[in-house]
C-alpha cells in the first residue's frame, strides 16, 4: 500500500466537532478533485462515523477521537476513524439498518449503512472496553473510467 | 443552522436552513415539536430546500417528528429536499413514513 499523501487529526469527542471533523476531511481531499456528489458522500460519510463516536463509544463522557486520511495509489481515499471507547460487542448487529442503541436519542440507525453505501469500502474493528476502528475507501473520478 | 417556523390553521411549516447534524438537531426538534403542540397542529411541514449537508442524524429528526404528529393523528411532509439530501432519505425509506413533495409542482397544478 503506497501512501501518496497522509494527514492526521485528534480532537475531542464534543458534537461541535462533526463539523469540523467532514470539513477537514473534504478538504483534505480537495487535492483529489472530487465531484460535488463525492464529496457530498465523503461528508455525509465522516459525518455518521464522528458521530458513532461521540454519540456510542463515549456515551458518557468525552474522550479523543482520531481522523487519519490518505491518498493510495489510484486515486484512492483512505480513511481511518479510531476511538478508545466502549466498543461494540456485536459489530455485525450494530451495521444492521435501523439497528440503535440509542433510540430515545432519535438515531435512525443508519450510521454504518449510510458509510456503506456512499463509499467503496467500509471495515469495522472493535474489541468491547478497548475501542472501534473504522477505515473506510473510496475511489474518486472512477466513475468516469 | 436556522430555523423560522410558520404556522396558521393548525399546519405548521419549519424551514430548515443550513447543516443538519447531530450536534443541532436536538435543538431544532425542541423547537418544532414546541411549536407543534402550542399549535395543536394536525400538518407538519418539513421544508428541507435550504439544507446544505445532512447526515442520518436529519432522518433521526424526521422520524421523530412522523411518531409525534402519528401520536397527535396527523402527518409530516417533507418539502423540497435538495439533491444530496435525497440519497440519504432513499437510503432510509423515509418516504414510507412521510410525503416527499415538491413545492412548485404543488403550485403549477
Amino acid at each position: 500500500m503506497n501512501i501518496e499523501n497522509e494527514m492526521k487529526l485528534s480532537f475531542k469527542s464534543l458534537s461541535r466537532n462533526e463539523g469540523f471533523a467532514r470539513t477537514a476531511v473534504c478538504a483534505f481531499a480537495a487535492q483529489l478533485d472530487p465531484d460535488t456528489e463525492e464529496i457530498s458522500d465523503i461528508r455525509t460519510a465522516v459525518s455518521e462515523a464522528v458521530t458513532n463516536c461521540i454519540v456510542h463509544a463515549y456515551r458518557n463522557r468525552t474522550g479523543t477521537i482520531e481522523l487519519v486520511c490518505r491518498i493510495l495509489e489510484n486515486r484512492e481515499l483512505y480513511i481511518r476513524v479510531r476511538d478508545r471507547g466502549c466498543g461494540i460487542e456485536n459489530v455485525a448487529k450494530a451495521m444492521e439498518p435501523l439497528f440503535t442503541t440509542a433510540a430515545c436519542e432519535e438515531r435512525a440507525g443508519l450510521g454504518f449503512a449510510v458509510m456503506e453505501s456512499f463509499m467503496d469500502k467500509l471495515k469495522v474493528t472493535s474489541a468491547v472496553g478497548r475501542g472501534t476502528s473504522v477505515i473506510m475507501r473510496k475511489r474518486i473520478g472512477g466513475k468516469n473510467e | 443552522m436556522s430555523l423560522r417556523i410558520e404556522s396558521r390553521d393548525r399546519s405548521v411549516t419549519a424551514y430548515l436552513t443550513g447543516e443538519i447534524d447531530h450536534h443541532i438537531a436536538a435543538a431544532i426538534r425542541n423547537d418544532i415539536d414546541y411549536s407543534v403542540r402550542d399549535t395543536g397542529a394536525v400538518e407538519l411541514i418539513l421544508d428541507f430546500s435550504g439544507v446544505t449537508f445532512m447526515d442520518s442524524s436529519g432522518i433521526g429528526l424526521v422520524m421523530g417528528r412522523y411518531r409525534l404528529m402519528n401520536e397527535m393523528g396527523g402527518s409530516v411532509i417533507v418539502q423540497d429536499p435538495p439533491h444530496n439530501i435525497k440519497k440519504v432519505m432513499k437510503l432510509s425509506g423515509i418516504d414510507r413514513l412521510a410525503e416527499i413533495r415538491n413545492s412548485t409542482e404543488e403550485e403549477s397544478k
